[in-house]
Formats: structure tokens, C-alpha cells, sequence
């Protein structure tokens, strides 16, 4: 539904979007996920025909939208970053005038209205003014308006932005339902919500694409080394060295101290296992075993490690970059 | 078609949802009240004076009354023609509804013209409006009608030409203060071009005479129509839309 190829765009000197390919298929909801600045909003830009690609391209729904972008954009729905409202316009307004300069029929206008405005629960705001709203009422009608005219594709940048958090589990249930008969790519750096609603995230740093796979698979597959983490009642002793003699145990921490009982986190290489071992080896000697579960990353972790590690060279530099 | 009418009428709402409409309206009916007073008087005394003197020339409503009033009309547009233009564009892009444009299946030159339509309907209002100053002169004289309908279309004419160069200011920026000064500025200097003309020699005088919006405007009003001017005034128009649409397509690349 969507092919996306090599897309490179500068502005000047500044590379925003480096070699971007990925395909997203029909009833596929995909993830954009990357800090602020990292050439999200500029691929959706691109994408939505606002602006032209310096290289490469990309196809909605079958068609380049550099070559005819008229039959693209009549197939997409965008919801760009800030809710693009005339604040002298009443919702009801707006939406007509949206549903016209996308193609809607006039026969059919009042009923798409309608449905968009249901579908996002704006309806009670039908007469008041948009500049009037507040920002969550005002993310809606921005949504409402990407729906109107029924698209394939669905391209919603941070659409939970500004919403409480009661607002954010709606909109997220509604990009659900929408998935399926629509394909939708959205953007944003709040984590949950790309395990929560995605079938399939892109990371993506500083203009390049770092990594595609589902949630899922991410986190398994990001997973370099086992982490076990401890609590032991050794009675005073100090069971770093009995940790370390079991086989395939890496790494030994001790992470805090309180009384007898000591916290530990315990590497393992990868694949292997050391869980029986390693109880086994706290029972035999008489310690007390209270807690033992393996540490999982978070997609907060994969994330960081993600955008911190692949630019090694530039490492320092972009650890700073901000995660919100 | 339909979609040059849709933004050609959300541009036309706008106004009049918020005050510029009216402030401008407003100002243009007062002034061209004031002139239409003003050279009425003027007229009236100069008629009675001629009417003592036996065999004097017959007064002409037309020639001295509603010519005036028309060129000085004229100059109400330099003011008021930079608010109605000023922030078409550059609205757009401060307030980011330029993406729901430019991603709607419509073209940048349906979006550029029905702006251009949009405009010039607050400006035939505005216009409008100065119909029942000219109807009162039917009530005491018979006036030509035909001068009077070429110098609205004149004025018309003029005034697209404004408004064509306003939307590519404004397309330009978006700060509504820097288009509507710069677009001011603009105008002021096609207007007065042509003063430079008697002392830059007979070949440059030309040039700046043609070059000069008002120039084209005199015998609008008049009562002629002549092709030179609608020309001149149609490919200004037809010229500045073209550059407005390069504008906001280098805009696209810019990001």
C-alpha cells in the first residue's frame, strides 16, 4: 500500500531523511519512532505530497506521488504535527469545507461529516469556533478531518499529542479499529503506544532508518545478553564469588546491600540457560533464595540503545539527544 | 472548478468571520464618501458660477464630478487593498493549514486563483457599496451611465492587479505586519514610477508610463475601453498569479 524508496531530502546542508525504504501492506499499522529531529515529520511530509524528496520516492495506493499526485493524495489522510484549524471556522464548518477540497461529492458530504465526527466523538463541538477549542478537541477535529473522505491510507503524526490520558486510550482505540481497512502510519516518541497499537515499528535516527520489526521482535532480539536479577539471604557472606563459578555466568553486580539480603544482577551469555545452576548453587550452600527472574529490556532500553549505539563514532554527541 | 469555488468562498467567509472585512469596507466607504462630498460641492458652486455667466460652457457631470471621484478612489486601494492580501498566504503558513491545502487532492493553482477570487469579492463589496453614493446622482441630474460602468471596471481591473501582487508578497512570508508593508511599499511605486519619466528621456518615459498602474486607469475612466489597457491590466494579473504559484512551489522544496 505504501513503498517507500531510498528517500533521501536536504535542506541544504543538512541531511534530514538519509536512504529511507520500507513498505507498509494494506491493513498494516506501522510505528515511526525516533527522537525529535530524527526525520519523522519530514518523510511524513514527503509521503503526504507536501514536499518533494531531493531522492528516491515513495508510492500511496499505487501511485508515485511525485508523478500523479492528485490521485495519491485523494487516497491519504494526514494529520500533520499541529492540527491544521482556521480558528474563525466552526467545526461543522471546517469539515465541509475539508470534505470539498478533497473530492468528497456533495450528496455524500453531510453523511462523511457526520461519521468523522462520531467516529472521534467531536460532536458535541459541532458549532463552536476551532480556535475556541482546547488542544485535546482540537487533535480530534484535526483527526476527524484526515477520516473524511474515507482514505486508504491513514498518515497521523504524534496523533496523541496533547491529550489527557482517558482522550489518549480512545484515540489509540479508534487508530485500532482503523487499522484493518486502513493503513496507518503514525508517528511519535511515546514508547507504550507503538507496542500498544503498532504491528510494526521503524526506528529511526538522525534521517536513517535503524530498525524494522515488531514490538516483539525487537525486544527479543535486542536482548544481547541475559540479565538474572537476585535477592539472597547469604547470612553475611558474600556470594559475588559462588555466583561467578557457575557455568556461563559473564558478569556479577552487586546492586545493593540491606542487612543479610543482597540484590544482584547476574549476565549470562546469550542462550544459554543459568537460572537451575544458579539456584542451585545458592541452595547448596544453605543461602536463602528470595527472588530470582530474568531482566528484560524495555522498548525504552532498545530504543536508547538503539539510537546511542549505531552512531558510535558519534556517540557522545548523540547520547544527548533528548528521548521524550 | 468546484475547488477553486471552496477555497474561493472559505476565503470570502474568513473575512467577514473576522474584522478585516468590515475595518476595510468601513474605511473605503467613509473616504470615498469624504471625496464623493468633497468634489460634489466643488461641482455644485462651479455650476452656479457658470450658470451666471451667459454662454459659459455646459458643466459635464461626468468629466468633473465623477472622474475625480473615481481616480481618487483609486488611491484608497494603495491603502486598502495590502489588508485584504496580507495574510492569505502567510496566515497559512504561521498557523500550518498550508499542509491541509497543499495534501488535499487540489491543485496549487486552483488553491492560488480561488484565493485571488476570494479577495477580489471583498474587494467588489467593497466597491459595491459606493453604488448608492453614485445612485443618489440620478436623483438630481441624468449622468452618463457608460463612464460610470467602465471606471468600476477600471477600478476592477486595477485593483486585481493588486491583489495578484499582494497574494505573491504574501506567499512570500509569513509575517502578515511584512507582508502588508511590503505590499504597500509595492504598490506606492507603481504608482508613482512614471514621475521620474519627463527628465529620463522620451524612451524611458514611455516605458515608466506604460509601466505605471494608474496611467492605464485614465481612460477607464473616461469612458473608453481600450484593449491596450485591458491587456496590460489582464497579463498584470495573469503574471503575478504565475509568480505566486512559483513561490509557493520553491516553498515546497524549502520545506
Amino acid at each position: 500500500m505504501i513503498e517507500v524508496q531510498h528517500l533521501t531530502k536536504r535542506y541544504g546542508p543538512v541531511t534530514a531523511v538519509d536512504d529511507v525504504s520500507f513498505k507498509v501492506e494494506r491493513g498494516e499499522i506501522l510505528g515511526f519512532l525516533g527522537p525529535n529531529g530524527a526525520g519523522k515529520t519530514t518523510t511524513m511530509r514527503i509521503l503526504t505530497g507536501y514536499m518533494p524528496p531531493t531522492d528516491g520516492k515513495a508510492v500511496v495506493g499505487g501511485y508515485d506521488v511525485q508523478e500523479q499526485p492528485i490521485e495519491a493524495k485523494r487516497r491519504t489522510g494526514y494529520l500533520p504535527e499541529t492540527p491544521p484549524l482556521y480558528p474563525d471556522m466552526t467545526v461543522r464548518d471546517y469539515l465541509d469545507f475539508c470534505a470539498r477540497i478533497k473530492g468528497v461529492p456533495r450528496a455524500e458530504r453531510l453523511g462523511r461529516v457526520k461519521t468523522a465526527m462520531e467516529r472521534t466523538r467531536i460532536a458535541d463541538v459541532a458549532h463552536r469556533h476551532c480556535g475556541k477549542l482546547s488542544k485535546g478537541y482540537k487533535q480530534r477535529v484535526g483527526l476527524a478531518q484526515a477520516l473524511l473522505h474515507n482514505p486508504d491510507v491513514l498518515i497521523l503524526d504524534e496523533p496523541t499529542a496533547g491529550l489527557d490520558p482517558k482522550q489518549i486510550i480512545e484515540t489509540r482505540q479508534l487508530i485500532k479499529q482503523l487499522g484493518g481497512d486502513h493503513t496507518v502510519i503514525l508517528s511519535t516518541h511515546i514508547l507504550p503506544e507503538v507496542s500498544q497499537t503498532c504491528g510494526r515499528v521503524v526506528i529511526i535516527n538522525r534521517g536513517r532508518v535503524v530498525a524494522i520489526d515488531s514490538p516483539e521482535n525487537l525486544t527479543s532480539r535486542l536482548r544481547g545478553s541475559e540479565t538474572m536479577f537476585l535477592q539472597i539471604d547469604a547470612a553475611g557472606a558474600d556470594p559475588k564469588d559462588t555466583l561467578k563459578a557457575v557455568a556461563g555466568v559473564t558478569q556479577v553486580r552487586v546492586a545493593e546491600t540491606r542487612g543479610p539480603v543482597t540484590v544482584l544482577e547476574v549476565e549470562s551469555s546469550q542462550g544459554r540457560d543459568v537460572r537451575r545452576d544458579l539456584s542451585a548453587a545458592v541452595v547448596n550452600r544453605g543461602w536463602g533464595l528470595l527472588e530470582l527472574r530474568p531482566m528484560r529490556m524495555s522498548l525504552e532500553e532498545i530504543f536508547l540503545h538503539l539510537t546511542t549505539e549505531d552512531t558510535a563514532g558519534a556517540a557522545a554527541e548523540s547520547r544527548e539527544v533528548p528521548v521524550e | 472548478m468546484s475547488n477553486v469555488l471552496a477555497i474561493a468562498q472559505k476565503e470570502l467567509k474568513g473575512y467577514f468571520a473576522s474584522p478585516i472585512a468590515y475595518v476595510v469596507i468601513g474605511f473605503f466607504a467613509l473616504m470615498f464618501g469624504y471625496f464623493y462630498w468633497a468634489l460634489l460641492g466643488f461641482f455644485v458652486e462651479q455650476s452656479a458660477r457658470m450658470m451666471g455667466l451667459q454662454g459659459g460652457p455646459t458643466q459635464n457631470v461626468n468629466e468633473q464630478m465623477i472622474r475625480p471621484v473615481f481616480m481618487n478612489a483609486s488611491v484608497l486601494l494603495l491603502f486598502t487593498l495590502p489588508m485584504v492580501t496580507m495574510r492569505t498566504y502567510s496566515e497559512e503558513k504561521r498557523s500550518g493549514t498550508i499542509e491541509l491545502l497543499l495534501t488535499s487532492p487540489i491543485t496549487d493553482f486552483q488553491i492560488i486563483v480561488g484565493k485571488f477570487l476570494g479577495a477580489m469579492g471583498l474587494y467588489a463589496a467593497m466597491l459595491a457599496v459606493t453604488f448608492i453614493h453614485m445612485g443618489v446622482l440620478w436623483a438630481f441630474g441624468t449622468p452618463e451611465w457608460k463612464p460610470l460602468v467602465t471606471g468600476y471596471l477600471g477600478l476592477l481591473l486595477m485593483g486585481g492587479c493588486f491583489v495578484s501582487i499582494g497574494l505573491l508578497i504574501s506567499s512570500l512570508t509569513r509575517n502578515q505586519i511584512v507582508a502588508g508593508f511590503v505590499t504597500f511599499a509595492v504598490f506606492l511605486m507603481l504608482w508613482v514610477i512614471n514621475w521620474v519619466g519627463p527628465f529620463m528621456g522620451p524612451r524611458v518615459q514611455a516605458v515608466l508610463d506604460y509601466l505605471s498602474i494608474t496611467t492605464h486607469l485614465d481612460d477607464f475612466t473616461r469612458g473608453i475601453v481600450d484593449t491596450r489597457h485591458l491587456v496590460y491590466y489582464v497579463s498584470f494579473i495573469a503574471f503575478g498569479l504565475f509568480l505566486t504559484a512559483r513561490s509557493v512551489d520553491t516553498e515546497r522544496w524549502r520545506g
